[in-house]
């Protein structure tokens, strides 16, 4: 586990240790991802834990959708900002890799949300793909239709792939399966 | 000029070698960058040089770790000097044309995915870790390498003459994916890495598998070049470091 935040402090004021998780919860959870803006970060299944240090500090662990996922620090400035504003102090934001992070974790909320974007979701339980099997079918987020081909199993961002609807024409990001 | 000397134990040795391995291709990768044929490959080399340098800087910040001199990811990539560096020679080859960048791709990835597959039952719990991740992220440098490989080797005559002359050069860079010396033989029994000799099947039946496909032939294993695991080089990879390693010998610590 590694601390990526360079400093931390207690909440100065007296709250109580459950709300104060409870407080600093809400707050990280709103923090959105800055590669897809409509998709918060536990929704994303990015946020993995928030609770008290024995030192007072509020504790949040995040994971990386990909290894070389550039957003991570961006995200951990984001928690730690938001969180302080919420006032419970500066946390303490640390990488964790282990369980390593699958697309099964993206909550309904979060499919939703990348649909109403124009990203398909992955299919559910597509992380257990074989490495030569065939990809389950994927929906066109514009008319439905699951008549869709891909175009690159590289996007524009580390955790989409490009596809394109055989039915309406329109080519579209879809969420790689992990 | 500045570099550091590392104590390498078996388990930062073994870390490095995996780190340096990842960082050399991935730089390889990213020399695509504004190059590739076409937008889509593009992005998708970008990619496969995103993963591995992400999978580069786990294991480099766990070998600092692991060393526990005070150093940091950064030191281990930028100050030391080729013959301190531990890839397999592969990795350093010049980028070459479409089709060697394809086919070195294809042959390291189908190793590195069995390999961390059988990473992830490690008995070291940070090293089981990084292997979780790198495992999903190498099955796609697999589908989408050897999916190229099958394009250009069942191609036209000029992608398959390209597609045979990179395999007639970088095969025998293969034999060192599956090498183990005494270093590697402590972890091995220690079970902190997988045995080679359990990994090269599954690397024969993918490389089988997408050569019968892409209509080229499996070449004899003959002599086999050796020494990037223990810091012997071609002369590429000073090249290449001088170009990496540029801005932190020029201006030793900046940051930004």
């Amino acid at each position: 586990m590694e601390t990526i935040t360079e400093r931390s402090g207690p909440a100065t004021h007296g709250a109580d240790p459950v709300g104060l998780v409870e407080a600093a919860r809400a707050a990280a959870a709103k923090v959105v991802d800055p590669e897809i803006p409509t998709i918060s970060i536990a929704d994303l299944g990015v946020l993995r834990d928030v609770r008290l240090g024995a030192d007072g500090v509020v504790e949040i662990d995040i994971t990386p959708t990909y290894s070389g996922c550039p957003a991570m620090r961006m995200i951990a400035l984001e928690v730690e900002a938001a969180v302080e504003s919420a006032g419970c102090g500066r946390p303490r934001v640390n990488l964790v890799l282990s369980p390593a992070w699958t697309t099964d974790w993206i909550t309904q909320a979060g499919r939703d949300a990348l649909l109403e974007a124009g990203i398909a979701p992955p299919p559910p339980a597509s992380s257990r793909r074989a490495l030569f099997a065939e990809e389950a079918p994927v929906a066109c987020p514009n008319c439905g239709s699951r008549d869709t081909t891909l175009i690159s199993e590289f996007g524009s961002t580390a955790c989409k792939a490009l596809r394109r609807c055989l039915a309406c024409g329109e080519p579209f990001h879809a969420f790689k399966c992990l | 000029m500045t570099t550091i000397a590392i104590t390498e134990t078996p388990l930062v040795l073994s870390l490095l070698r995996l780190a340096d391995t990842a960082l050399v291709h991935s730089h390889r990768l990213s020399e695509w960058c504004g190059h590739a044929p076409m937008i889509e490959e593009d992005l998708a080399l970008a990619n496969l040089a995103l993963d591995l340098l992400g999978q580069a800087r786990a294991l480099y910040t766990y070998a600092a770790e692991v060393e526990g001199a005070g150093r940091t990811e950064d030191d281990l990539a930028y100050l030391r000097d080729a013959p301190q560096y531990r890839n397999v020679l592969m990795a350093e080859l010049p980028r070459g044309d479409f089709a060697f960048t394809i086919l070195r791709g294809f042959l390291l990835s189908a190793w590195a995915h069995p390999f961390w597959q059988a990473a992830t039952r490690s008995t070291d719990a940070q090293l089981a870790a990084i292997a979780a991740k790198a495992e999903k992220e190498a099955a796609y440098h697999v589908r989408h390498t050897g999916e190229w490989t099958i394009r250009l080797g069942d191609g036209t005559d000029e992608s398959r003459r390209r597609m045979l002359a990179a395999l007639e050069a970088l095969w025998p860079y293969s034999g060192e994916l599956f090498e183990a010396d005494a270093a590697d033989r402590a972890m091995i029994a220690a079970g902190v890495l997988p045995d080679p000799a359990t990994i090269r099947p599954a690397w024969e039946a993918t490389v089988t598998r997408v050569f019968d496909e892409a209509l080229l032939p499996r070449p004899a294993d003959g002599w086999m070049h050796t020494g990037g695991r223990s810091g012997r080089h071609t002369e590429h990879l000073g090249h290449m470091l001088a170009v990496m390693q540029h801005l932190q010998r020029a201006y030793p610590g900046c940051s930004w």
